[in-house]
């Protein structure tokens, strides 16, 4: 934790960087205040020898450069009194609140080390104290800063390692021992990226050749990450002068044929949501990924919360029938959004994936994921026959469509509703026969196995969505664990509803359990709405930005579980 | 997308749909219609390769119109609409089309970041000064002092000059035509759509139902005086003291159109080498 720049959250990433190249798994979520640059940061970090699926109930070490403005943070670090803080000589600033717990505190000379050394920086001190706390071999800290600081220049890595030694020298004269180790390294691949990360790649894995955007946080690391990926790809990323073109751009290019995407977030979703009528009236597959952040309005842009639920399912006028999507995890953005990909082109409609700031920004050590199968396949008429109709009644509701350049199969797409020609028609028996189509084309549709994550079994079902998955996904094992016959059912596919398949998932259950980061309960009305639940249900509601923790999650659950 | 070799030359009238337009009798629209196919004909493109795009308004319906492939999309995202099909796919011929009201009010922030952005489509905004549709409301271009049922006495406010608008957005091409000369206005748009960029006509397009009016536009609309320029200057002098009768090419710049990615020259391999991107340890 630092106020006045990104030099901790350098440091953090170097940690995790070093925990990647050890075969450890890790997750760092960074808490930044409102300025554009400097300001208060923190880096949180979790570090393990098994994958971890969230942020722990506590931290063990806090670590602070200075403790500027600490106080808006402090909520989001909870100690335990074998916690321990590690702050500057003589610097008795710290947030009374992040002492309740009476964690220990440790005075390091962290500056005065830090200028001892030439061109040293207080940040590589602190990520030395860290490496040699956590056990972290000294060669492998010295490799990422010498790949990761190459591009500043031969000066730089070397006042860089030279701080880091000093660090961990530091650290082991004072014989600190947290008996926090990660000395389970093994020598395996890892993936370290974040959501948004993955979130473009599986968008490219499904086949986005076009991406049109206009930057909002926290979405922009997946239209930055897209926009040179794409060009490697011979396509186009366009930065679009607002989100209504951005869509409307989609649209245009999708029609043309090229498959398309589009990433945003809760205010540049509202401006796209007459784009997604038209979508979803021109039958024109697109995929938009949603980073949700607090709302109403321009809420908290920097922090988490699933509250764009109803926007995504409710949120078009008329009757408008599309896929609504959410990743389990960071590694299933990748999955999620490929998935999402060809779910659109098949049903030629667009598609939703509803991300959220935790998700997208958190950077993530991950298993190398698998390359699934799932491409972009539109049905694609390339010989038309004369009286070809575009929106023909067909058994699945999806109707084979030409690509412009072909000859014969010019047909105009339409806002306004339509005959099987494309006609425009007011009639009633055209509305209800294309009305018809295009739900039957998404509710007839055979999504497989990867409608949910369900794990586990038991009479008590814990049913949650999105970046919740992970706490709920560690409490749950955690309850097993302790002897409770608990499942965990995440929805990956929120729209259409699959009532079969979770009234399958809920065989057996007498109790469920709903947890979900809103402060109405978004998620429990939907559930309520299209599916039958059990006799008891509970709900777990917290808005953000305060994450649900898995250990709160045991005590209350287990609570219901006796 | 390939074109059948032998396909034989098209006329204006295979770009003619058999779709009844909704326009009033005498609308100033049948002529741009027509106008617009003729000039497909005389660049010899075929109906296939073309893509009508436009939003929401009477002059908006025009892509059904034609035998393009087409698409009638919302009120004011014409031009995003536009943008998307070309830069997906800039083997196909894009024209972008619609009304004053649909252009240059709820879609003005697009006219102008399409004029900055200038993709190789062709703008074609037929100008009545009222919104037709929605039965005479004032657009951005008609006169302040107009009386209307939403607007009593006039809007008061200063009407929008797309032309000059469009030369200080950067757009690379700019002319303004009259509906009822098609001839000219056929071979003002072939000029448009073979100019690199992203070229406008202001097609002044008499409303004969809410406008009845502007049936004198035919008295007042002259050719150009002096030569076509591609000195911004000097065009915007002549765009900001003209009547805004004067018909021609009033701008034509030579700014490169907006890149396109270079399709041909990257292999057509999957995203899989980017994985290295994200990958540590062994």
């Amino acid at each position: 934790m630092r106020s006045g720049g990104v030099g901790v959250l350098t440091a953090g990433h170097f940690l995790l960087q070093v925990a990647a190249r050890l075969g450890l798994f890790g997750l760092l979520t960074r808490s930044v205040g409102p300025q554009i640059r400097g300001g208060e940061s923190a880096a949180l970090l979790r570090l393990s020898g098994t994958p971890v699926s969230c942020m722990d109930d506590h931290f063990d070490l806090l670590l602070a450069i200075d403790w500027n403005n600490a106080e808006r943070f402090a909520a989001e670090i909870p100690l335990r009194s074998d916690s321990m803080i590690i702050t500057g000589v003589g610097d008795t600033s710290i947030p009374v609140s992040l002492l309740a717990a009476h964690p220990r505190v440790l005075e390091l000379p962290i500056a005065g080390i830090a200028a001892e050394v030439p061109g040293g920086r207080e940040n590589m001190v602190a990520l030395g104290i860290l490496s040699a706390v956590l056990a972290l071999p000294a060669a492998a800290v010295q490799a990422v800063i010498e790949v990761s600081l190459a591009d500043k220049g031969a000066d730089t890595v070397t006042a860089g390692i030279a701080a880091v030694e000093r660090g961990r020298e530091l650290a082991q004269q004072t014989g600190l021992d947290l008996q926090v180790r990660c000395d389970t390294a093994r020598n395996a691949a890892r993936w370290l990226l974040t959501g948004n990360e993955a979130a473009g790649m599986g968008a490219l894995r499904g086949g986005v050749r076009f991406a049109a955007a206009y930057p909002i946080t926290p979405a922009t690391e997946i239209l930055e990450w897209l926009a040179p990926n794409l060009q490697k790809l011979g396509a186009t990323l366009v930065q679009a002068e607002d989100e209504l073109a951005s869509i409307n751009m989609c649209i245009g290019a999708s029609f043309a044929g090229v498959p398309a995407l589009t990433a945003t977030s809760g205010p540049g979703f509202s401006l796209m949501l007459e784009g997604l009528g038209l979508a979803v009236a021109a039958e024109v597959p697109l995929v938009v990924i949603d980073v949700m952040r607090g709302g109403p309005s321009t809420g908290i842009p920097t922090k988490s919360e699933q509250t764009d639920l109803n926007a995504a399912v409710y949120g078009v006028h008329g009757e408008a029938p599309h896929l609504v999507l959410a990743p389990t995890s960071i590694t299933d953005a990748l999955f999620t959004t490929q998935w999402a990909v060809h779910l659109a082109e098949s049903m030629q409609t667009p598609a939703i994936v509803l991300s959220d700031q935790m998700l997208g920004q958190t950077t993530a050590i991950i298993t190398p994921p698998a390359n699934v199968q799932f491409l972009a396949e539109r049905m694609v008429m390339r010989s038309p026959q004369a009286g070809y109709a575009r929106y023909a009644v067909t058994a699945d509701g999806v109707s084979p469509v030409t690509l412009p350049g072909t000859p014969g199969g010019q047909y105009t797409a339409d806002g306004l509703e339509h005959n099987p020609r494309g006609t425009p028609s007011s009639r009633g028996e055209d509305h209800a026969l294309q009305l018809d189509k295009r739900l039957h084309k998404i509710t007839s549709f055979n999504y497989g196995v990867h409608w949910a994550d369900v794990e586990g079994d038991g009479p008590l079902a814990v049913i949650t969505w999105g970046s919740t998955t992970g706490a709920v996904r560690e409490a749950v094992r955690r309850l097993r664990d302790g002897g409770h016959a608990v499942r965990m059912i995440a929805i990956r596919l929120l729209s259409p509803p699959q009532v079969e398949q979770l009234a399958a998932a809920l065989a057996g259950v007498n109790c469920a359990v709903i947890v979900e980061q809103s402060h109405s309960g978004q998620f429990h009305r939907f559930l309520r709405a299209h599916y039958d639940l059990p006799p008891e249900v509970h709900v777990i509601a917290r808005p953000g930005p305060l994450v649900l923790r898995p250990g709160e999650l045991v005590e209350r659950i287990g609570n219901w579980s006796q | 997308m390939e074109t059948p070799a032998a396909c034989p030359a098209a006329k204006a009238g295979d770009f003619k749909s058999d779709v009844k337009p909704v326009w009033c009798p005498g609308c100033g629209d049948y002529h741009v219609l027509l106008a617009l196919t003729k000039a497909f004909a005389a660049l010899g493109l075929r109906p296939e390769q073309v893509v009508v795009v436009s939003g929401i308004g009477c002059s908006s319906r025009i892509p059904a119109y034609t035998n393009c492939y087409g698409f009638h999309g919302i009120h004011g995202r014409a031009l995003p609409l536009a943008t998307g099909v070309k830069v997906a796919r800039p083997d196909l011929t894009v024209i972008c089309a619609g009304g004053d009201g649909d252009g240059f009010s709820i879609g003005g922030n697009h006219f102008l970041h399409a004029c900055r952005r200038n993709v190789d489509i062709t703008y074609l905004v037929m100008d009545n000064e009222v919104y037709g549709m929605t039965k005479g409301q004032p657009s951005p271009t008609t006169d302040p002092t107009w009386d209307s049922a939403l607007s009593p006495g006039g809007t008061g406010m200063s009407p929008f000059h797309p032309l000059v608008i469009a030369l200080a957005s950067g757009a690379n091409f700019i002319a303004r035509a009259f509906a009822g000369d098609p001839n000219t206005t056929a071979k003002m748009l072939a000029d448009a759509i073979r100019h690199p960029g992203f070229s406008f006509v202001q097609i002044l397009s008499p409303c004969v139902t809410f406008r009845p009016d502007q049936k004198t536009w035919k008295d007042r609309v002259r050719p150009a005086p002096v030569l076509e320029t591609d000195d911004a200057g000097r065009a915007a002098r002549r765009l900001m003291t003209d009547d805004g009768f004067v018909c021609g090419v009033l701008y034509r710049g030579h700014r490169e159109p907006y890149r396109h990615a270079v399709r041909a020259g990257a292999a057509e391999h999957g995203p899989d080498f980017l994985e290295a991107g994200f990958r540590v340890g062994p």
